[in-house]
């Protein structure tokens, strides 16, 4: 089984000098190809910050992060925005642009890699919007359509692109449980299609078996949970 | 293609967008009135001057400017007469004296140009066809483009009356029309002889005259006559000027030596400076509501380079789309003033170029100030 993710005694810090604050302790995790993992944790446990220092949207300074062969550790912002590309994310609130419809939301994210001609890009975010059920609404805006058709859509935009890795914030925390349900049970599906590594952050305790895996964030430290 | 967000995100909201353009088109508006303003301040002024049909000018060295003469002596004119090249010299009077409107009798200070009636002196149209009209005494020319407070002599004397009217009291014939215009400096214009300017202001002293025109003969170059004038007349009570300069140091008295220049440019300064607090604002407030989803677009994998080149594309957007009523209103405002004013205000294509180049600086400078809102965009500290 090949690696997506592979850290190494990561540790993170926050302010300077008097002030700095350790959040993240000795952290070891590898995530592998195709799995769905759920971090689960105490809201300030650090969740969050893992998540961000996996996505690369936050400098890692010390310890061994590895995303897709790319060590994160002290890398330059170039790199950074490089990898990130190949990330699909998925957040809380599902932060679709207001100003552009479902298509072009997702289009954005196919635009990333240059090779690729608008007519293409149009195919495959209709493609993937089909795949999540909003084939009928792919000209819609966002304010538009419901909580959970938005979140529908986020998920399109993350996967259009058939990133290696998915890191989701809380994708179900604005929604009701039989939409969050869905939304998961349709993240779950389509890493199963494109075998893509899903890292799900939760304490929404409902979704908790979709997942094979799940890891534990408590004060920084990161544990193993038993197989449920 | 791809998507153009810039765009999209500027005309989602219409209402917003309205109000940024109609920002940007009043400062256009503002900065063509006061750069048009100014520029037909300082065309007025010379109007005059481009209508002597002359090379070389004489003056006083106290003169400042054309509508305030101090007078030479004529003497002076006449030893020129003698120098290699030069054809003939002219003597010109310029005096200011109330003039009666002929129908409601009220009195306003009229230019009077008072030249020979036997000399091809000035070169506005009416003035040569009507030249030996001024031969008869106390007729004058009356400029038919002068403001509509002078009375209505020109649509009277058309009609084939017979105009009389008052300068300085003392009472003149109209003898005939011609077109000079209202200056900044003047609000209308006659010429008379020289001999009826002697009537009309009996206290003047013949021998002294206001401006020297010296013509010379077709095909000499000025320099070397310029050179022996200073020669001649080295005592230092006049100024040797050629018809460049002679219009340089008038614009230079307006522009420098009048608060004029100086206020129209503050004019333009401001509607700039407004423009630049409007569209900062308008950007700064798009740049604010986007802003999680700019740091969506981060995420993703959108480098700041690319939202940056959004801000501006924003900016040109709005500096080209204010700038087009802008222009079209003021074209129509141009039209009105000049109508209103009898002064030269028009479009030039070097002013039209001036105000889109200011504009767009004026949107650019706006977008990398409002800008500096992207850095806190920052996907790490948004989610």
């Amino acid at each position: 089984m090949n690696e997506v993710v592979v850290i190494e005694k990561l540790n993170h810090f926050f302010g300077e000098g008097e002030l700095k604050k350790q959040t993240l302790f000795e952290i070891n995790l590898t995530l592998f190809a195709g799995e769905v993992v759920i971090m689960k944790g105490p809201s300030g446990s650090g969740k969050t910050t893992l998540l961000t220092l996996i996505g690369a949207l936050r400098s890692a300074q010390d310890g061994s992060l590895k995303v897709i062969q790319q060590e994160l550790v002290k890398a330059k912002n170039s790199q950074l925005v490089a990898i990130r590309r190949n990330i699909g994310y998925i957040f809380q609130s599902h932060n679709l642009l207001e100003s552009l419809t479902a298509r072009q939301n997702v289009q954005m994210s196919v635009e990333l890699h240059t090779n690729i001609s608008s007519r293409e890009a149009r195919e495959r975010s209709d493609v993937m919007l089909n795949s999540v059920g909003l084939g009928e609404r792919i000209n819609y805006y966002p304010r538009q359509l419901s909580g959970g058709q938005k979140q529908r859509v986020a998920i399109a935009r993350a996967l259009v692109s058939h990133p290696k890795l998915v890191l989701a914030d809380e994708p179900t925390a604005s929604l009701d449980s039989k939409s969050g349900r869905s939304i998961v049970e349709l993240m779950q599906r389509l890493a199963h299609e494109q075998k893509c590594t899903i890292l799900l952050v939760t304490h929404d305790n409902r979704i908790l078996d979709i997942s094979e895996r799940t890891i534990e964030m408590e004060d920084g430290h990161l544990s193993e949970c038993a197989l449920v | 293609m791809k998507i153009p967000l810039a765009w999209l995100q500027l005309t989602k909201e219409k209402s917003r967008l309205l109000i940024a353009l109609a920002g940007i088109t009043f400062a256009d508006i503002l900065m063509f009135i006061q750069l048009g303003f100014r520029d037909a301040l300082f065309d007025s002024a010379v109007v005059p001057h481009k209508g002597l049909n002359g090379d070389i000018f004489l003056m006083s060295p106290k003169t400042n400017s054309i509508i305030a003469p101090v007078g030479f002596a004529r003497r002076r004119l006449y030893e020129v007469l003698g120098i290699a090249g030069v054809q003939k010299v002219q003597p010109l009077y310029i005096n200011f004296a109330p003039w009666r409107d002929p129908v409601k009798r009220g009195t306003r200070n009229i230019m009077i140009i008072g030249i020979n009636p036997e000399q091809q002196i000035l070169a506005f149209s009416g003035v040569d066809e009507n030249r030996s009209a001024l031969k008869q005494e106390n007729t004058v020319l009356f400029d038919e483009l002068s403001r509509a407070e002078f009375g209505p002599v020109a649509s009277q004397f058309k009609a084939g009356k017979k105009v009389f009217s008052e300068v300085s009291g003392h009472q003149v014939k109209v003898g005939g029309l011609f077109k000079l215009g209202a200056s900044f400096g003047a609000d209308g214009n006659i010429i008379a002889s020289d001999l009826t300017i002697m009537k009309i202001f009996p206290r003047l002293n013949p021998s002294l005259i206001d401006i020297g025109v010296i013509k010379l003969e077709p095909g000499t170059d000025v320099e070397p006559v310029i050179r022996a004038i200073r020669e001649k007349l080295n005592l230092g009570d006049v100024k040797i000027l050629t018809r460049e300069e002679f219009i340089d140091f008038e614009v230079n008295y307006w522009k420098s030596s009048t608060a004029i220049g100086f206020i129209f440019t503050l004019g333009t300064a401001m509607g700039f400076i407004v423009g630049i607090v409007i569209v900062y604002q308008i950007l700064y407030t798009d740049i604010a509501n986007h802003l999680p989803e700019y740091a969506t677009l981060k995420a993703m994998g959108y480098t700041n380079l690319y939202l940056l080149s959004i801000v501006f594309q924003q900016a040109i957007l709005l500096a080209f789309l204010g700038y087009i009523p802008g222009l079209a209103i003021t074209l129509f405002l141009y039209s009105n003033t000049a109508a209103a004013t009898a002064l030269p205000i028009m479009m030039t294509t070097e002013r039209a170029i001036t105000v889109l180049a200011l504009t767009i600086v004026m949107c650019s400078v706006s977008g990398s100030i409002a800008a500096n809102r992207l850095r806190s965009a920052d996907p790490a500290d948004i989610f």
